[in-house]
């Protein structure tokens, strides 16, 4: 299977006078993990909402699984797709058990796989406790239990691991890792960029209700073109010597920092190595955060 | 409209299931019991008299009461239903789900509508099996009375799906549902009566049987009359009933179109 999993074309959605989403294009390849990153009001959850078919877009169109998502097939559509909204809203006065049992058959799965579900995001414990006395977390695991019933082919995550302890979030992305190898399209959002940097294959930045760059974090890096930084261990003479001469800053007392450009990166590593005092270096990329800051701030 | 009976079932099985659970069912049904039996035993007292006084002047009574108590308790039960999963957040992930807004709208009505019926038939069942032991007779006349109490609850679950439809937020529903309490139950008959007088029976008691209609309490009040001399007492009319109104059926289908109306004019508004 070949066609794109998701596939928008010049998705267009105002309310009011306000443009949320301006001619938003994208495909997400099968199998694909997708975020999705933006400031608040950037315009995410209208998109989101649009590819779920919960609103229309005023121009545009929108096919997921190569069907567009509000047509007359509709519910064979959305029975492949999971999702997990922000901010998930459960009802307090079910168990964790009889809430998934409900989303199991209006979403036509078998009974049998909401144990399992609650099983795989650790809920089991708590099957017979009410939602109400839910924490936080454990409620949006329970969400993401959901969110997988009748094995889907597409999920959609909006920022998944809010609220999420960091065990909570590791057990995550080790559910979301096993579900990339059964082939499932995975999109997500979150704030934490440092997170998902590892953990996608691809991400869109969006600004305004456009996609100011999409590609692979590496791609991404690169077109930003930021500096690099290299770390550089070094004994208390060299450290003066490379503030004074070659503009480091100071880490600590055994290190100093050098911003260089991506161009320069192996030049001034060689230059780097033949100082006396120089003992260890290290190369930190630009975190996925300066990206997003050096896109966001683009003019558009 | 594309309609999958399975995923109103399940919709109206988590209502319904609600109810039964936070014991809503068990109260409604204790209080129609006893009001119903407290009528019955002591709704002469005022005469001087206490004890069970015959089915007939008993739903006389009871008719009063459900006038007033049944809009009430179903414009309580349903003001919420659409509204209170939106401002809880629980609908966007409903929606989400293979089902239809058509779906989500005529489980959710179904599964109070028999939350409400369920109650009401416990209740005023319970009373009835008292007043048949006592020798109460005209059980048809009581089932008939039980009937049009349970099609005026399912209007006014239907007024009130609607408001829930049509408010932004709980608070603005609760007090559309007041108001539709007041207008029908109150301030209708008041105006009717009110615009009958000020017009002085210059042929505008014709009208008024007909405009009648337009309140399903009048409805269900009429239902429950067994002669049209009652009818015109009732209202203090000396005006011809036309016949054709004092017909059950005409009568049940003239409620039936107001569970039909409210509904579709919500499924018009949720799309």
């Amino acid at each position: 299977m070949n066609a794109p999993a998701i596939e928008l074309a010049g998705v267009t959605k105002r309310f009011g006078e306000v443009e949320a989403v301006r001619g938003v294009s994208l495909a997400v390849a099968p199998g694909r993990t997708f975020g999705l990153i933006g400031h608040n009001g950037a315009g995410k959850s209208t998109l989101f909402r649009m590819m779920l078919g919960l609103i229309a877009p005023d121009a545009g169109t929108l096919r997921l699984l190569g069907e567009p998502s509000d047509g007359a097939r509709f519910r064979e559509v959305r029975q492949q797709i999971g999702y997990l909204p922000e901010h998930v809203a459960l009802y307090d006065n079910l168990s964790g058990l009889e809430t998934l049992r409900f989303y199991a058959k209006l979403r036509g799965a078998p009974r049998a796989e909401c144990d399992a579900a609650l099983e795989r995001v650790g809920l089991a414990h708590a099957a017979m406790r009410k939602v109400r006395g839910y924490s936080k977390g454990m409620r949006q695991r329970l969400g993401f239990a959901q969110a997988l019933l009748g094995k889907p082919k597409l999920l959609f995550l909006d920022e998944p691991t809010n609220g999420l302890d960091p065990q909570a979030i590791h057990d995550f992305y080790r559910v979301i890792a096993e579900l990339k190898a059964e082939g499932v399209t995975v999109v997500l959002t979150s704030h934490i960029l440092a997170e998902i940097e590892q953990r996608v294959d691809e991400v869109a930045i969006l600004r305004e209700g456009r996609i100011v760059a999409q590609g692979s974090v590496a791609e991404l890096r690169e077109r930003a073109d930021l500096p690099v930084r290299l770390v550089v261990r070094v004994t208390a003479e060299a450290r003066e010597r490379l503030i004074a001469n070659l503009g480091a800053s100071a880490e600590d007392a055994a290190h100093v920092a050098l911003s260089v450009n991506r161009g320069d990166k192996l030049a001034r590593i060689a230059q780097l190595a033949a100082e006396p005092g120089v003992s260890d270096l290290r190369l930190v990329d630009p975190s996925l955060e300066a990206v997003f800051l050096e896109h966001s701030q683009e003019a558009v | 409209m594309n309609i999958v009976l399975r995923q109103i079932t399940a919709i109206a099985g988590k209502e319904f299931r609600d109810r039964v659970r936070n014991r809503w069912v068990w109260v409604i049904a204790t209080v129609f019991a006893g009001f119903a039996l407290a009528i019955a035993y002591f709704g002469a007292a005022s005469e001087g008299q206490v004890g069970f006084r015959g089915i007939d002047v008993t739903i006389a009574s009871l008719v009063s009461l459900v006038t007033y108590l049944i809009p009430l308790i179903a414009l309580v039960l349903g003001f919420d239903v659409i509204v209170g999963e939106r401002e809880r957040g629980t609908m966007e992930l409903l929606l989400a789900l293979p089902v239809t807004r058509g779906e989500v709208l005529v489980g959710k009505f179904v599964g109070l509508a028999a939350t409400l019926t369920v109650a009401t038939v416990l209740g005023f069942g319970l009373a009835g099996a008292v007043f048949l032991t006592a020798g109460g007779d005209a059980l048809f006349h009581y089932a008939g009375f039980v009937a049009s109490a349970i099609l005026l609850g399912l209007v006014f679950l239907a007024i009130a799906v609607l408001l829930s439809v049509l408010a932004s937020d709980r608070a603005r529903a609760s007090g559309y549902a007041v108001g539709a309490w007041f207008l029908f139950v109150i301030v209708f008959d008041l105006v009717l009566l009110g615009g009958l007088i000020a017009l002085g029976g210059s042929g505008a008691g014709d009208a008024l049987p007909w405009l009648l209609l337009a309140n399903p309490t009048d409805v269900f009040r009429i239902l429950n009359v067994f002669s049209l001399d009652q009818v015109s007492a009732l209202y203090g009319l000396a005006t011809v009933f036309p016949p054709a109104l004092a017909n059950p059926v005409v009568l049940g289908g003239v409620m039936a179109g107001w569970i039909a109306a409210p509904l579709a004019l919500a499924y018009w508004r949720f799309k």
